[in-house]
């Protein structure tokens, strides 16, 4: 039994290590194509982590161990918060092992050190990356809490497992409540994963990048490491929305045979969010760094008013 | 049935409150009729659901009326004067988006308290609603204080009129037929009379900003 | 037939005529004659409501009792001397090109119209169409208060509309709960909204909705009394609209604002039991009387001032009714009446002498006992009277209410006396240079009516000095009503 959930842990893990790099092409091709490029192809990330990996990294001479040291754990925060959040199925060990808070946790963590790693080399770019981050993070952070509280309430648990297993559970129910927060998640999303309206994945202007000025001074391994990291760090943001706001479908009993549709389930799940994102970002222009603490403020609100309807209506 | 119903009524009631910030925070003077039309269309379909749910028979009629009356009658007119008046693209400064959200969220709070006693003792089908209603009076409220330019006063106090209504239809399932009627009717004239004086406003002061209509002060 | 339908068909059919009609120089004379037809009618009413007692009409959505049969007879009353004094006032202004005619036949139109809809609002038992009256008198106004489309007036109406439209609204709101609170308990097949119904079960209406319903009621329908701190609009509406306006504003709309909130508390009080209506009242009824009062002495606007001593004058009615008992009731029904009389009196004097003067600041109006003894002598009798002067009827109510302060609620007493003393002290050194001070303006082209000015301020003596039988009765009646 227990060998049987490891296997299914390894396998699950590799599988998201692995296919992670895929939506980030997906949500690219699909971005050029809205745009009228003919785009990349979904398969450049793998291309680009192949290239980063067979190159060789160069470090400035003021780098500490710590700039170093940095990448690998920003990766590892990533692959366990991906294996946190239940995919595909709530039967995965890990994903028993932490709640949301943890969760949320675990992206601080990556997001503090990612920003010493950044400020630690002491160019001017990696220093104004490294503010912008906290600063996105220090909204958006108790904005992402607040969408957690709201579906705790609903379950009664800050157990992802035990959310989603109240959400697919009871006999369907409208809950205005996740209405909002599930506004509140997109916005949180797009401002996390670096996506149009709060930053631009694809450029390196320096008035408004942020994701990009953090890990300017980084290349080789280490920046594939990063790059890879964030195409985690989208895959896991994607099944949290999927867990919290889409949940039916995913495998409960743990019986083989729903696996056989809650995994092609997930993956058009996925692939819908991927076109969600992309319309958003063609659909959207990159907004002025003064008016994110708006958008982040946006969405921080409609946690909260979740939150007061899910008390007020109890539903 | 019923169940499905109640839930689509909270629903309704979380969209408005949801307009009502979207309302807040919008500079664009369209946009705003737009939030205002769609806000109609809200009250509309929760006042429907509760006719059908209550089979009040002259919800339907209160919702038929709040149809033509601010889902197209008001917004045309409002169309109409800023067409007429020629602010499609006025984009009002606001200051300070988050705090007003924050107080927004102070808001809503208060009003929850104030409306938790009272939606405990409703008899009504959806008792939680008076809250988001009276929260959704407060933030119309708010933005008329905070707006500077007249037409989004204006909607503003239109908006708080939509929120009473929604009020009156969740928490007592409609006031009687001849007071809506009422209160449509000195809706809708207060909308044309505002739209004569915003031309007369503007042809006094050759803009629409309020700003300029603090002359009469104490000496 | 019934006299209610006459009291109703005059203004209305009135407003239509004139709306009709167009300006015609005898416009002015028609709007003379239905206003008289309202009086008529109205006193028609008074007569059978004295002879036969309370009155239901028209399957009970409206009733008339002693509460507001008085005030049915004094904005009747009122209407028609305002009209009066309309006639010349109103010709001065679009000789001097104020008004145009299509400005004129606005006017008279939504004079009518607003008549109407006060009326309606004293009379109705249901309290949604209370609300709905009050709010069209709102809107009716608002137009009035533009008329002369000066920035001024821009401004003020703009305000006007805004802050009593947000009034309103909370009023709404209240009259929502009231609906919540009487439909659990009222027998089915009686209207939830009909105050007579309401009132025959208001000890079992819900205390925690009733108690919510009226603060928002009082702040709703307190806007429209001009209660601080909402009074924002009051000064300036009352400023720079025409003058029978800002009489027929003071004197009346202020008056039956006050009548709803009466309505509301008597309800609350019986379901409440205990005095929180009554203490909100005593609050914004004080805190009125000393903003009005101090905000009296930086004035230098003559409307403007009476304006804010309207403000001053319906706190310290509010101030009466929220003590409550027989004594402070009475007290504060003489003082809506005489104050209406007394305030609608000074503004036509006040009316006349801006006119000579061709100005509203106080500055430049000098001297006017020289230039037209009666409107000089008018306005200093009237703010005599306005100031509680003995033997105006001012002085009787407002004694009887520092008295019973004093019983009920003596920390109260001094400040009231402090309100009254300030107002005093700002008002009569202004008006006093301004009677007797030196000039040189000529005399108006058209004589004023000054008849309406001093049958106020003679009735204002004479309820100073003695109070008929037949109006004591009502008041005391209304008082029984009023309970609390």
């Amino acid at each position: 039994m227990i060998l049987r959930q490891i296997f299914l842990q390894s396998i699950v893990s590799g599988a998201s290590l692995l296919l992670a790099p895929l939506l980030m092409g997906w949500v690219s091709q699909l971005r050029a194509w809205l745009q009228n490029r003919k785009g990349p192809g979904i398969l450049q990330p793998y291309r680009a982590l192949h290239k980063l990996f067979n190159k060789d990294s160069v470090m400035a001479d003021t780098a500490s161990p710590l700039f170093r040291f940095a990448p690998y754990l920003v990766f590892g925060c990533m692959v366990l918060a991906s294996a946190i959040v239940p995919t595909f199925s709530t039967e995965l060990p890990l994903a028993k092992a932490a709640d949301a808070i943890a969760l949320v946790g675990i992206f601080a963590l990556a997001r503090i050190f990612i920003s010493l790693a950044a400020m630690d080399i002491g160019t001017a770019f990696g220093t104004l990356g490294a503010r912008r981050e906290m600063f996105v993070g220090f909204l958006a952070e108790p904005a992402l809490l607040m969408i957690f509280f709201t579906s705790s309430l609903i379950a009664h648990s800050t157990s992802l497992i035990t959310i989603v297993h109240s959400l697919t559970g009871s006999s369907f129910a409208i809950y205005p409540s996740l209405v909002f927060a599930a506004f509140a998640f997109i916005l949180i999303f797009l401002a996390e994963n670096a996506r149009v309206p709060v930053d631009n994945p694809s450029t390196h202007l320096e008035l408004t990048m942020i994701h990009e000025a953090l890990i300017l001074e980084y290349s080789g391994r280490h920046l594939a490491l990063l790059e890879w990291a964030a195409s985690l760090k989208l895959f896991a943001y994607s099944s949290v929305g999927i867990a919290l706001f889409l949940p039916w479908g995913i495998n409960e009993a743990g019986s083989d045979i729903s696996f056989l549709y809650a995994i092609p389930l997930f993956i058009f799940k996925l692939f819908s969010i991927g076109i969600l994102l992309a319309l958003i970002e063609t659909f959207s222009a990159k907004m002025r760094i003064f008016r994110v603490p708006e958008f982040l403020a946006t969405a921080f609100l409609l946690a909260v008013i979740g939150m007061l309807t899910y008390i007020l209506l109890g539903a | 049935m019923t169940e499905l119903s109640i839930q689509l009524i909270n629903l309704f009631a979380s969209i408005l409150l949801l307009l009502a910030f979207a309302m807040l925070a919008q500079r664009r003077v369209i946009n705003l009729v737009h939030i205002y039309a769609m806000q109609g269309l809200t009250v509309v379909s929760a006042t429907s659901i509760v006719a059908f749910v209550t089979h009040q028979e002259h919800l339907y009629y209160s919702a038929v009326m709040t149809l033509a009356l601010k889902v197209f009658l008001i917004p045309l007119v409002l169309h109409r004067l800023i067409k007429r008046l020629d602010i499609r693209w006025d984009v009002e400064t606001l200051i300070n988006i988050p705090s007003m959200m924050l107080v927004g969220i102070v808001l809503v709070i208060f009003s929850f308290n104030l409306s938790l006693p009272i939606s405990k003792l409703s008899t009504s089908v959806t008792p939680g609603t008076l809250g988001i209603a009276l929260a959704c009076v407060l933030l119309s409220f708010m933005m008329m204080i905070t707006r500077s330019k007249a037409l989004p006063q204006v909607i503003g106090f239109l908006s708080m009129e939509n929120a009473l209504v929604f009020a009156a239809t969740s928490a007592t399932y409609g006031m009687p037929m001849v007071v809506e009627l009422g209160i449509a009717l000195d809706v809708l004239v207060g909308v044309f009379i505002l739209g004569v004086f915003m031309f007369q406003i503007r042809e006094q002061f050759e803009s629409l900003d309020i700003s300029h209509l603090e002359n009469l002060k104490e000496e | 037939m019934n006299p209610l339908v006459l009291v109703f068909a005059a203004p209305l059919l009135g407003s239509l005529v004139l709306a009709v009609m167009g300006h015609k120089p005898h416009g002015r004379n028609v709007n003379v004659a239905f206003s008289f037809g309202t009086l008529l009618a109205a006193l028609f009413l008074t007569i059978k409501i004295v002879a036969e007692g309370p009155l239901f009409a028209f399957n009970s959505q409206f009733f008339i009792d002693s509460l507001n049969i008085f005030l049915v007879t004094l904005t009747a009353f009122i209407g028609f001397t305002t009209s009066v004094f309309s006639r010349p006032y109103m010709r001065i202004e679009e000789d001097r090109g104020k008004m145009t005619h299509s400005r004129m036949r606005l006017y008279f139109s939504m004079y009518q119209l607003f008549s109407f809809c006060m009326l309606l609002a004293l009379t109705t038992n249901n309290m949604g169409i209370l609300w709905v009256a009050m709010e069209a008198a709102t809107l009716t106004t608002v137009l009035l208060v533009s008329v002369y489309r000066t920035p001024a007036s821009l401004e003020a109406a703009w305000k006007y509309f805004i802050l009593c439209g947000v009034g309103i609204a909370q009023a709404l709101m209240g009259t929502i709960l009231l609906y919540m609170a009487s439909q659990k308990v009222i027998a089915p097949g009686l209207n939830p909204l009909l105050w007579t119904n309401l009132n025959a079960s208001k000890s079992i209406l819900n205390p925690t909705i009733m108690s919510l319903a009226f603060v928002f009621l009082l702040v709703g329908y307190g806007t429209k009394v001009g209660l601080a701190p909402l009074h924002n609009w009051l000064p300036d509406a009352h400023a720079e609209g025409p003058t029978p306006i800002s009489a027929v504003l003071s004197g009346l709309l202020l008056n039956v604002a006050l009548y709803a909130v009466i309505r509301c508390k008597i309800l609350t009080d019986g379901a409440l039991n205990n005095n929180f209506a009554g203490n909100l009242m005593i609050g914004f009824g004080l805190l009125s009387v000393l903003v009005g009062a101090f905000s009296l002495l930086r004035q230098r606007d003559i409307k403007r001032m009476f304006s804010y001593s309207s403000i001053e004058h319906m706190g310290i009615m509010t101030f009466a009714f929220g003590m409550g008992g027989p004594i402070a009731n009475f007290a504060g029904l003489l003082h809506m009446t005489v104050h209406a009389l007394s305030k609608s009196a000074v503004f036509f004097a006040v009316g006349h002498a801006a006119q000579k003067a061709k100005s509203q600041m106080m500055d430049d109006i000098r001297g006017l006992i020289k230039v037209s003894p009666t409107v000089g002598w008018g306005l200093m009798m009237g703010t005599l009277a306005i100031l509680g002067m003995p033997p105006f009827g001012i002085f009787a109510s407002e004694f009887l209410i520092l008295t019973s302060a004093m019983h009920q609620l003596p920390w109260s007493a001094p400040i009231l006396l402090l309100g009254l003393a300030v107002a005093f002290g700002a008002i009569f050194s202004r008006v006093q240079p301004m009677v007797f001070g030196e000039t040189n303006v000529k005399p108006l082209p058209h004589s004023p009516a000054l008849l309406p000015v001093f049958l106020h301020l003679g009735l204002a003596l004479m309820l100073g000095l003695y109070i008929p039988n037949y109006l004591n009765q009502w008041f005391l009646q209304a008082v029984a009503i009023i309970g609390g």
